[in-house]
């Protein structure tokens, strides 16, 4: 349904500020100027309306068909692209805000410029046909990102990847961690964004044309044909973006088609959304001063954008999920902050998208990000506890530590990503096994579980007692070794998706002059951490098997484990955090001029790390999970959850400038006895962590029984909300194994 | 370890103001005082509840010998955040069993850091330390566990008596309260004793700013069990929330808040 709203406006840009804003793209200023923040509380908000929930039903039964088959349905037909479908609809008449990634909802796309195999094998594990015609043009005319990547890689990358001191390469599928500015089609309409695009392409004419020239002129034209076809694909839909939008209905359609464009033509692991909260804002309180909108009537605009936020998705292999569970697709949306100004960045809208958790039920997509500061009003910081409280779906990261750093328009891509928005991207890196190369420098790069050799030119360790120093000298060189051929499969990786799957859409909503980063990243800090502080401060014996590989260890007396607040190994969890990203920016190369930086943060992949990884010198035997990101391993943080808070708060962001990820969990009845207080007492406590410097936390309010029910009885809780390390999850879509994980973890309820 | 106390003995007190015993720490805890509680369960205790859920705690010993100091700087990282979300309690164990150690921790403490502190506590001891000793404690979480005398002494192994007298003291010296009462089927929760609880309670006038009905769980049962000890409330359930309910409604209908 086109709801035709009779507007008197001629300019769109009517009752908005002057400022350069009007001249040349700066959404920012834009917003600066515009925004009306909100200090109150959230009484003013609506429930659904009628037409939501019945819209939001009628989905529920294709979500629950899909739940069953896991894939819905296909188009193996085509390669997707912006206008690659025809319009489709979850049923036209009740739909507010239109657009679907192919011709009918939850029918996934293939996209096979990131890579054939992935199609194809996602194609056959879920009972789908390959096409034949897509198959001869990936195999003989057209070449994929993951194809080229292989014709570069040496025998040294390709054995870390198989043994997986190096884990989760965007090698084979669509690297994604990069947010268009999609507020940019909405506040400035597709024309005046070709325009731009056009001035900067003619600003290289008189350049020296040298491979960084010519390949930014041939980008360039590819975005402005991006341009085109957004504005080609949103008149399938008959949405006339040419110009811009009009309304807060125009707004928030713009905004949303500009993003559906994006993930009509990438599977990147992450497709963001961006920060558009307040931005929307803006356009939904100019309706509602002109009696256009009420608040009832804004909601729904926003709950309607939310539902198809919910259903993006991307044709993923089963060995994909086993590694990012639950099939996120991380349309990350940021809200809050507080501005360069110190007036806060949170507005009505701000509440209004938490309220989708309440109007549509809990989800995990979009993954809700509160960019928290003690300096938030303490209605919306209330609201945020409480929404927390109820549904378990949002994370929370430091907007002091980033605004400084990013200014006040980043947004997070992923999960812990930030990012100044069109003005930034990442080349994602996935991570780098540190638990696990710490078994390579006491076995002298032999993989403990293969007996393969894979880092070449190390000795192992001989003796029968680990000594710290000989221990840390063998780690350092391993570490050395890690970082280079980590790098070299980076700068591969990037090159090639910039060749053979460039993101034209995402890239046109950016400035061309943009800063790149390489975001590397490390698992098993906890693990390394606990046992470098065994070896130092107990005693570790190795125990090896007739090849005389270090398969085993035995400790004899205590260590302070990591996640007690305890500067004894602390500071060794610092050191190491220090450690490997110096070792990443002594690289002599980086891909585009990035710059590096890395996260500390494993998704669920931290289930796959613990099965590649052998016993380690911690206790932790074979095969046991990792901890996931920053978190302390399972079980050893003894002194409570601000403890260990405070112990991952100590991991320096200065060199870990992707992000840091702490997920907490505790009962609800275990955080107060009423709600009032269960809502004062979690927002106090991320005040306190955020002020303490703690990067980012996820918090999950369960019960551990409702977590077993639903293991027991999942058509029970389609809905049920989990957050992991850095994003959120349908619980039941989780595989048993990490359900389990997830209900072994330190749950931090009153014993 | 040398130390120069009585022994672990049953009744032992420990008198020593220098160094105390620790059993462990939370930093976490919500429920254990207001806002978010930093607490220190001291080792020992010379009740023997049939309920209790840290066995662990009984034996003074069985702690870990600390410092004032140790104790300071436990609490130092998080003073900044108490202060705004909470404070420290003392719980145990029975902190009032090195009621000598609690009171010059819980001096250097409010000194050093300006924060509140809570006292969890059955009260038993408290004829044991001076008016001053309470000075320093803002709050007094006091675990009355039978109203009855008679249930009181199959139930904890000890009279009721100074418990009672606890409260009074504390009415008299001004001290704010929060009654603690484990609703334990079969044990606590008959109707005639949550009633005469509820009324001696409201007795106690406006210093009792919150009764809390635990429902007694069988969380502690591993632990009985690792100490080898006779678990006698082994078939004993968990009370309904309706039961809970129930219970605190009683303590609502004297005018009292409950939760």
């Amino acid at each position: 349904m086109n709801v035709m709203i009779q507007t008197p406006l001629t300019d769109p840009w009517e009752g908005f500020s002057d400022g350069a804003w009007r001249r040349s793209v700066d959404v920012r200023g834009f917003i600066q100027a515009n925004y009306t923040p909100y200090a109150g509380d959230a009484a003013f908000l609506a429930g659904p309306t009628e037409r939501t929930s019945k819209l939001w039903d009628e989905l529920g039964v294709l979500l629950k068909k899909e739940r069953e088959a896991g894939v819905l349905d296909v188009s193996a037909d085509r390669p997707s692209s912006i206008t690659a479908h025809d319009a489709g609809y979850i049923n036209r008449d009740l739909e507010l805000i239109v657009g679907l990634q192919t011709d009918a909802p939850l029918k996934r796309a293939i996209m096979p410029n990131g890579g054939l195999r992935m199609v194809e094998n996602g194609l056959d594990a879920f009972g789908f046909k390959p096409d034949a015609t897509v198959h001869e043009i990936w195999t003989k005319h057209r070449k994929s990102h993951n194809q080229g990547v292989f014709d570069v890689y040496s025998s040294d990358i390709i054995a870390c990847r198989k043994s997986g001191v190096i884990t989760g390469l965007p090698d084979a599928y669509g690297r994604g961690r990069i947010i268009g500015d999609y507020r940019r089609v909405a506040l400035y309409g597709i024309d005046f964004l070709k325009a731009e695009k056009l001035g900067e392409f003619h600003e290289l004419d008189d350049a020296v044309f040298d491979d960084t020239t010519i390949r930014l002129r041939e980008e360039l034209q590819e975005q402005y044909r991006a341009l085109d076809d957004l504005h080609e694909m949103g008149l399938k839909y008959h949405v006339d973006m040419a110009a811009p939008a009009m309304t807060a209905h125009d707004a928030v359609q713009f905004t949303y088609l500009a993003y559906l464009a994006a993930v009509k033509e990438q599977n990147g692991a992450a497709m963001s959304f961006g920060r558009t909260s307040t931005f929307l804002d803006i356009y939904i309180q100019r309706d509602l001063d002109r009696g256009l909108l009420d608040e009832a009537t804004a909601q729904e605009l926003i709950d309607d954008m939310v539902i198809k936020l919910r259903i993006v998705r991307f044709l993923r292999t089963p060995e994909y999920d086993e590694l990012f569970s639950g099939d996120p697709t991380w349309v990350t949306e940021s809200i809050g902050g507080i501005g360069l100004d110190g007036r806060p960045l949170v507005t009505k809208t701000s509440m209004r998208i938490l309220n989708t958790l309440y109007n549509l039920g809990p989800a995990p997509e979009p993954n809700l990000t509160v960019l928290w500061s003690d300096q938030l009003p303490r209605g919306f910081k209330d609201f945020c506890a409480r929404v927390s409280k109820d549904t378990s779906a949002i994370q929370y990261e430091n907007d002091d530590l980033m605004r400084v750093k990013w200014g006040d328009d980043y947004g997070i891509a992923c999960c812990v990503s930030a990012m100044a928005i069109g003005k930034q991207m990442q080349f994602f890196g996935a991570r780098a096994n540190l638990a696990k190369a710490l078994l390579y420098a006491i076995n002298g790069g032999v993989d403990e579980k293969s007996g393969k050799k894979v880092a070449h030119g190390f000795e192992p360790i001989t003796g029968d007692v680990l000594e710290y120093d000989e221990v840390v000298a063998k780690f350092d060189k391993t570490m050395d070794w890690l970082a280079k051929t980590y790098v070299k499969a980076l700068n591969t990786i990037h090159y090639m998706h910039d060749k053979y799957a460039y993101e034209r859409i995402e890239m046109a909503l950016h400035d061309r002059d943009i800063l790149r980063t390489m975001a590397c990243g490390i698992a098993g800090l906890s693990i390394a951490a606990d046992s470098l502080s065994a070896i130092k401060h107990a005693k570790v014996h190795v125990i090896r098997n007739d090849e005389g590989l270090a398969v085993d260890y035995r400790i004899e007396g205590d260590y302070p484990a990591f996640g007690n607040n305890d500067d004894r190994v602390d500071d060794i969890a610092v050191w190491l955090t220090e450690t490997f990203m110096k070792k990443i920016e002594a690289q002599p190369y980086f891909y585009r001029n990035a710059t590096p930086t890395q996260s500390i943060l494993t998704i669920t992949s931290n289930v796959v790390y613990g099965k590649k990884t052998g016993n380690t010198p911690c206790g932790r035997r074979a095969g046991e999970p990792f901890a996931p990101g920053a978190n302390p391993m399972n079980g050893r943080d003894k002194k409570g959850f601000v403890a260990a808070g405070a112990s991952v708060a100590k991991l320096p962001y200065e060199y870990a400038q992707d992000g840091i990820s702490w997920t907490a969990s505790a009962t609800p009845d275990s955080m107060g006895h009423t709600e009032a207080e269960q809502v004062r007492n979690l927002a106090n406590c991320l005040d306190g962590f955020t002020k303490a410097g703690g990067f980012h936390v996820n918090v999950n309010m369960l019960k551990r029984e409702t977590l077993l029910d639903a293991m027991e009885h999942p058509e029970q809780y389609p809905q049920l909300t989990v957050r992991v390390s850095g994003y959120a999850v349908n619980f039941v879509k989780l595989s048993r194994e990490q359900q389990l994980d997830v209900i072994g973890r330190t749950f931090h309820g009153s014993m | 370890m040398t130390v120069s106390t009585p022994g672990d003995t049953f009744d032992g007190v420990h008198a020593h103001a220098g160094h105390g015993f620790l059993h462990s720490v939370e930093s976490g805890a919500a429920v254990d005082g207001p806002g978010m509680r930093f607490v220190f369960f001291m080792a020992g205790c010379q009740f023997r509840c049939l309920y209790c859920h840290n066995p662990d705690t009984w034996k003074l010993h069985n702690g870990r010998r600390v410092e004032v100091e140790d104790v300071l700087a436990e609490v130092g990282s998080y003073a900044g955040f108490l202060k705004f979300a909470g404070g420290v309690t003392f719980s145990g164990g029975e902190p009032m069993l090195q009621a000598a150690f609690v009171g010059a921790a819980a001096a250097a403490i409010k000194d050093r850091y300006g924060l509140h502190i809570a006292l969890d506590t059955q009260g038993f001891l408290h004829g044991t330390v001076a008016d001053e000793w309470f000075d320093n404690i803002d709050l007094v979480m006091l675990d009355i566990k039978q109203i009855d005398p008679g249930k009181y002494r199959v139930l904890t192994a000890q009279p009721l008596q100074p418990t009672l007298d606890c409260a009074e003291r504390m009415v008299r010296l001004g001290k704010p309260l929060r009654i603690r009462y484990v609703l334990v089927p079969g044990w606590t929760d008959a109707a005639d004793d949550v009633a005469r609880m509820a009324d001696y309670v409201a007795g106690l006038g406006p210093l009792v700013e919150l009764v809390e009905v635990l429902p007694f769980h069988q969380m502690g049962i591993s632990k009985w069990d690792r100490l080898g000890l006779d678990y006698r409330l082994r078939d004993t359930p968990t009370p309904t929330p309706d039961e809970t309910h129930a219970a605190r409604e009683v303590f609502r209908s004297r005018g009292l808040t409950a939760a």
